[in-house]
């Protein structure tokens, strides 16, 4: 759509809150509360974008870029005023301990993220593909004007895709929530590392950001393993700055 | 008149700390001296070249750990420690351009976040320049414009502070008349159209980022003089960078005053909610922040300089 969100970690961290006191207070587990956040994170981006980003589109990209960044503060603070600065965790979540697959440990929470993962990864891509509404979605995103001649309701697909990204978040936050602390500021790294991994893959083209997100997740836990934890995210970020200088569309992008 | 109103506005500065003895509201001065010098030299860069980085707080550190480490660990005056710093943040932004400078727009701006974070990071785990302990800047007494020290008044960095703004408003107004502040211009308005007129885009974004970076990176050095005690958090990190580009945005990006008006209204707004309200730990001040800048985005994206030029128009029209 042409347009970062820079609240993307912070609607992150909204929905692992939104998990967290569905736990806290109404005694669900992430796993039943993810509905919740899924429907609660697309209203908030359906909301976002008639109340912020409808307004700006047509402004200089400097209004755009502070706009949703502006949001991210507010966002940010706002939670640390409302909840304040403490970890809060989900305790015993439903899915809990690990399983062998074959040699390999792996934590079920995280297990089960990942499937979702996947199984979030091809409902978009294939309602994206074969859809009307995906197809439509994404003529608009190549270019408005001519979506709109061609009598797509662009105004609604920028809602839609506003509402469909943020439900993502929603559930990725839920099933997060399961295995990560929550606090004010969680979204910070997750955020710059979903939009260098868009970046690396090639914008608009949602099989290459899975690609470039084994790709990410590869290097960080190599570089993790063989250098130090502390620089994991250090050698993602020069990863991406090297590739960017050989191809600054992206692995797989296309302009 | 117009000259004459900067004179009087000049003079009203030159005699601020001998009428205001106090050390708060010269604080408050110097902190808009501060911001502003850094606002306007990030906008050299986003404002005239239209290449809006997020990473600027890894210049104001350059700057910042450069001189603290050459005074702490080799004994320098922080008047060589400023020059080498500036000199560092000025090598260190041509050899970011080359991968930066491939981007565009929004991703543009990550790739400056991604290199802010890559700085912040190996700086926190670089344990000679002090690791995420930070580094104190060794206190000598007593005061003396040779150490950069002064603690008896804060007149003395009031009058660096103010140079500092001076420089970067000097450098901007030579950039807005010089062939290169065209170049600049025509670069953020089109780069396709202002290469197929034969400015090497390429070349005019390495020599904004330069200006920008070195000018950055002096701020960095009196900050670090100014508070004696610098960590990443408070020199490399994001909030910083957003901070610096929030002060140009609220004034006018792309105008000579704006990055000055920015900081005249944010830097007084911010210190005071802070007094009043920061010491809850509820941040409630940034929650405000955060507000004012959506509903900047929104209603005034050409800042308050902008707004005040519309007003001048509907009264004369």
């Amino acid at each position: 759509m042409e347009i970062v969100n820079f609240a993307h970690g912070e609607f992150l961290m909204l929905a692992m809150y939104v998990a967290f006191f569905a736990w806290a207070l109404g005694h669900l587990d992430p796993l039943l509360a993810l509905p919740l956040a899924v429907l609660a994170l697309a209203a908030l981006g359906w909301a976002t974008y008639h109340g912020l980003i409808r307004w700006v589109l047509g402004g200089p990209m400097l209004a755009q870029i502070f706009a949703t960044f502006g949001l991210a503060v507010f966002l940010r603070a706002g939670a640390q005023f409302l909840w304040g600065v403490d970890f809060r965790v989900v305790q015993d979540p439903w899915l809990g301990g690990r399983v062998a697959l074959g040699p390999v440990f792996v934590g079920l929470p995280q297990l089960a993220a990942s499937v979702a993962a996947l199984v979030a990864f091809l409902g978009l891509w294939r309602f994206l593909a074969r859809s009307e509404t995906g197809v439509a979605l994404q003529a608009t995103a190549q270019d408005r004007q001519a979506a709109a001649l061609m009598g797509v309701d662009t105004d609604r697909m920028y809602a839609l895709g506003w509402a469909l990204g943020a439900g993502c978040v929603g559930a990725a936050g839920a099933l997060l929530a399961m295995y990560f602390y929550v606090f004010p500021d969680v979204g910070g790294t997750f955020a710059l590392l979903a939009y260098v991994t868009v970046a690396l893959g090639g914008f608009g083209n949602v099989p290459a950001t899975l690609a470039a997100g084994v790709v990410v997740g590869l290097v960080e836990v190599f570089a993790g393993l063989l250098l130090a934890p502390a620089i994991k995210y250090a050698v993602v970020f020069l990863l991406y700055l090297a590739i960017v200088l050989w191809r600054p569309q992206g692995l797989f992008g296309r302009w | 008149m117009k000259r004459t109103a900067l004179l009087a506005l000049l003079a009203a500065v030159l005699v601020f700390p001998a009428v205001f003895t106090l050390p708060f509201p010269r604080h408050v001065m110097i902190m808009i001296f501060l911001y502003g010098s850094l606002a306007v030299a990030w906008n050299i860069l986003a404002g005239y070249c239209g290449q809006i980085s997020l990473g600027h707080a890894v210049f104001f550190g350059i700057g910042a750990y450069t001189s603290t480490l050459l005074v702490a660990r080799a004994g320098l005056t922080p008047w060589a420690g400023m020059a080498a710093g500036a000199a560092l943040a000025v090598v260190f932004s041509q050899a970011v351009a080359f991968p930066v400078f491939r981007l565009r727009g929004h991703y543009f701006a990550i790739a400056t976040i991604a290199v802010g974070e890559i700085v912040q990071t190996l700086v926190i785990n670089w344990d000679w320049a002090g690791g995420a302990r930070g580094v104190f800047v060794p206190i000598k007494r007593p005061d003396s414009l040779w150490n950069f020290q002064f603690h008896e008044s804060k007149a003395l960095y009031y009058y660096v502070a103010l140079g500092l703004l001076l420089l970067g408003l000097a450098v901007t107004r030579w950039l807005e008349r010089s062939r290169h502040g065209y170049y600049f211009r025509a670069v953020r308005e089109d780069q396709q159209a202002a290469a197929s007129l034969g400015v090497n885009v390429a070349r005019e974004k390495h020599r904004a980022i330069a200006v920008s970076a070195g000018l950055t990176a002096l701020g960095g050095t009196f900050y670090a003089q100014y508070i004696f005690f610098i960590d990443p958090e408070s020199v490399l990190s994001l909030s910083l960078s957003i901070l610096i580009c929030l002060v140009a945005v609220l004034g006018g990006v792309g105008t000579l005053w704006g990055p000055v008006v920015g900081a005249a209204v944010l830097v007084p707004l911010s210190e005071y909610t802070r007094v009043w309200l920061g010491g809850t730990g509820r941040a409630l001040d940034v929650v405000i922040y955060g507000a004012l800048i959506m509903v900047i985005a929104v209603l005034q994206p050409a800042g308050l300089v902008g707004l005040a030029a519309r007003l001048g128009r509907g009264r004369r029209g």
